[in-house]
């Protein structure tokens, strides 16, 4: 009953808000329900005793990822009005597909209620009541995994790479620390002791 | 401790690459200005020790059914890993003659050509989206590699936003697929499909269809082809319509054939549809194009059609009747591009079809090649095109697809238009002013070269052991 409550209460909320991501006017506005969407679907997850991934996602997304869209969103100069120029336009169509998704997923829905999913042998079996979700990933994650695991390492790596490759420029007028070149300076090479008469003052030509 | 060593041995090529692109990371960083050509020849070095390993290695699966090393895994990784080394060549010159020479163009091409042989061998739902994803995060960046070109740039989002997009609807199919069959394996699900296959399932195997279909530019998934294809760096665009499309077709034959084989009457309408938009897309689309690079993007387009018919017939023939097109079309596909790279005049590409006049005075052979290609391209019988499509049409008629059989004939002499008129503007057309190219890189004109005569007197002798070889790659796919 709890629980039931539990999941209706979650899931409009993350429709909702969900809902409201795509249709607030205010882009900072649409990462902020975007971020209570995130939340709900962490209750989800708890819902069904996933509670690794329901922090996960807290952590990952909502601490990450959001926050890094916010800072995207704030500091560049995007026209949002211009963005949504179309958006009138594209209605109609956006309408229809969204329509036979629907309508698809409903189809879908049924045939799960009917018995239809994952009802053979072959589903998953949970690792037991006494099994905490870590301990379960750490079981597969080194061990059945280590495939996916290591070449989602190799994918990481590629992000890096292609991060810099785009990003990274060596300007010939930027001044770098080179820590052996401060090491190496001398007194005598960085000071200059000039005499000064008395009174007259010095120009900023003879200084240099 | 046997089955993780075993499975190191038959995964033996990806992790070649892997582990050499890591040593190349270290060796670009390190070596200073020489670096690029250095880490481009150790790549070149590199594909080509990873293909002779993925020839000579041991068949078998590892790591619980998730890789599969079969004889179609080990075909597809020949070529794919070949054709990036000839990219990885032909990038190189074409990096040295810009000035924007970087050790990473080549490091990136090795990195995603460990996602392609994951893509050929995946036995797995998850190896299958791990793989794509490594491949074409490697491949945005590439698009892009020209980062103050505002085309090259443009090319990049477009293409990073349209992947990841078509990246959700995978998953979402995946997802779908994996919680109605209950497994994420190829075989299970096979298993479990052609128990009963229901609407859940179907429906799934939709979105993994899309998704995949984005991967290969087949239409109604073909947006971002045109404007990558013109946009990208032409040695990025050799590799686009070369590995990358035989590693996804590969892997749309293990999807389909393999793990949904006994569904076939549900998804061989949806492949045949795509088939026949690609059709009409590529052929009517390329028309209008000036541009040759836009114009080889909805040749694409309309070949990959021809590969999908194979696929959709969902036989032994069928699948060795595009591993065939799939072969033939990348060689000619990389006698295209090698030839444009080949081409430039006062420093500046030759982008425009019009510029292609005068050829035959300036470079008498280099035209010949071009001409060969591009009859080929039509189907002129007994060019290598001509090859593909004989045996595509021929698999698809054998299944029973007449009418897309005879569509697809129809699209390629509408196609044939636009081939035909490069060939009349190298032959009979006279430039407006005198022209002169500049001086070929070697590379890149060999390539050519070396391409158009595979297509036309070579290919008679390699198609008799072209031929046993695909049916040989073909005869390993389990069928249901």
């Amino acid at each position: 009953m709890l629980q039931g409550l539990a999941f209706y209460l979650l899931a409009t909320v993350a429709v909702v808000s969900a809902l409201l991501v795509v249709t607030a006017r205010n882009p900072v506005h649409s990462v902020l329900w975007l971020i209570l969407t995130f939340f709900s679907a962490a209750g989800l997850f708890v819902l069904l005793s996933a509670e690794f991934l329901a922090m996960l996602l807290v952590v990952v997304y909502v601490g990450a990822v959001a926050v890094l869209f916010l800072f995207v969103v704030m500091m560049l100069d995007v026209d949002f009005v211009k963005l949504r120029e179309g958006y009138a336009r594209y209605l109609p169509l956006a309408g229809i597909v969204a329509g036979v998704l629907l309508a698809e997923m409903i189809m879908v829905s049924i045939s799960v209620v009917q018995g239809g999913a994952a009802r053979d042998a072959a589903s998953p079996v949970p690792a037991g009541p006494d099994v905490t979700n870590i301990e379960t990933i750490g079981r597969v994650l080194y061990t059945d995994y280590v495939y996916f695991f290591q070449a989602a390492g190799v994918v990481l790596l590629i992000a890096m790479i292609g991060a810099i490759v785009l990003t990274l420029r060596h300007r010939p007028g930027v001044h770098r620390q080179d820590l052996a070149a401060q090491a190496n300076r001398e007194r005598a090479k960085a000071v200059e002791v000039k005499s000064v008469t008395t009174g007259q003052g010095v120009t900023p030509e003879e200084l240099l | 401790m046997t089955d993780l060593s075993s499975a190191l041995h038959l995964s033996a090529p990806e992790l070649t690459l892997a582990v050499g692109g890591l040593v190349l990371l270290m060796v670009g960083a390190f070596s200073g200005e020489k670096s690029p050509r250095l880490v481009s020849g150790l790549s070149v070095l590199l594909l080509l020790a990873a293909t002779a390993l993925a020839v000579v290695g041991p068949l078998g699966s590892a790591f619980n059914g998730a890789y599969v090393a079969d004889p179609l895994a080990v075909y597809g990784k020949a070529v794919i890993f070949l054709s990036a080394a000839v990219a990885v060549v032909l990038g190189d010159s074409w990096m040295h003659r810009n000035n924007i020479a970087k050790f990473e163009y080549p490091i990136l091409i090795v990195l995603a050509s460990v996602g392609m042989g994951m893509m050929a061998s995946s036995g797995d739902l998850i190896s299958l989206y791990i793989g794509i994803e490594m491949h074409s995060l490697a491949l945005y960046v590439l698009a892009a590699y020209r980062r103050d070109d505002l085309k090259a740039s443009e090319a990049g989002l477009k293409y990073f936003v349209l992947g990841a997009l078509s990246s959700g609807l995978l998953l979402y199919g995946a997802s779908l697929i994996y919680g109605f069959a209950g497994s994420m394996r190829f075989e299970d699900i096979a298993a479990f499909a052609s128990a009963n296959p229901g609407p859940g399932l179907i429906f799934g195997l939709v979105f993994l269809i899309c998704g995949l279909a984005f991967k290969v530019s087949a239409a109604p998934f073909h947006m971002w082809t045109p404007d990558v294809y013109e946009g990208a760096p032409t040695p990025v665009v050799a590799l686009f319509s070369t590995a990358p499309k035989v590693a996804a077709m590969v892997l749309i034959i293990r999807v389909l054939v393999e793990g949904f084989g006994l569904a076939h009457a549900q998804w061989a309408q949806v492949v045949i549809l795509i088939s026949l938009i690609s059709f009409a897309v590529g052929a009517f689309g390329g028309l209008m194009q000036k541009d040759i690079q836009r114009l080889l993007a909805y040749s694409s387009i309309i070949n990959i059609g021809y590969a999908l018919l194979g696929v959709a017939a969902g036989t032994h023939v069928g699948v060795q009747a595009t591993l065939m097109f799939m072969t033939l079309y990348v060689v000619d596909q990389i006698g295209f591009f090698a030839i444009l790279l080949s081409l430039s005049r006062n420093g500046r590409p030759i982008r425009k079809i019009a510029d292609l006049a005068g050829l035959k005075k300036d470079r008498p052979l280099t035209a010949v090649a071009l001409t060969i290609l591009s009859l080929s391209a039509v189907g002129i019988p007994p060019m290598s095109g001509f090859w593909g499509k004989f045996y595509v049409f021929g698999a698809a008629a054998d299944a029973g697809y007449w009418m897309a059989g005879a569509a697809g004939l129809v699209a390629s002499v509408v196609a044939a238009f636009y081939y035909l008129r490069i060939i009349k503007v190298i032959w009979f057309d006279t430039p407006e002013f005198d022209v002169t190219t500049d001086k070929a890189p070697v590379s890149a004109q060999w390539i050519g070269w070396a391409a158009a005569a595979f297509s036309f007197p070579v290919l008679l002798i390699a198609l008799t052991w072209l031929e046993p070889l695909t049916r040989a790659a073909a005869a390993g796919v389990g069928i249901g």
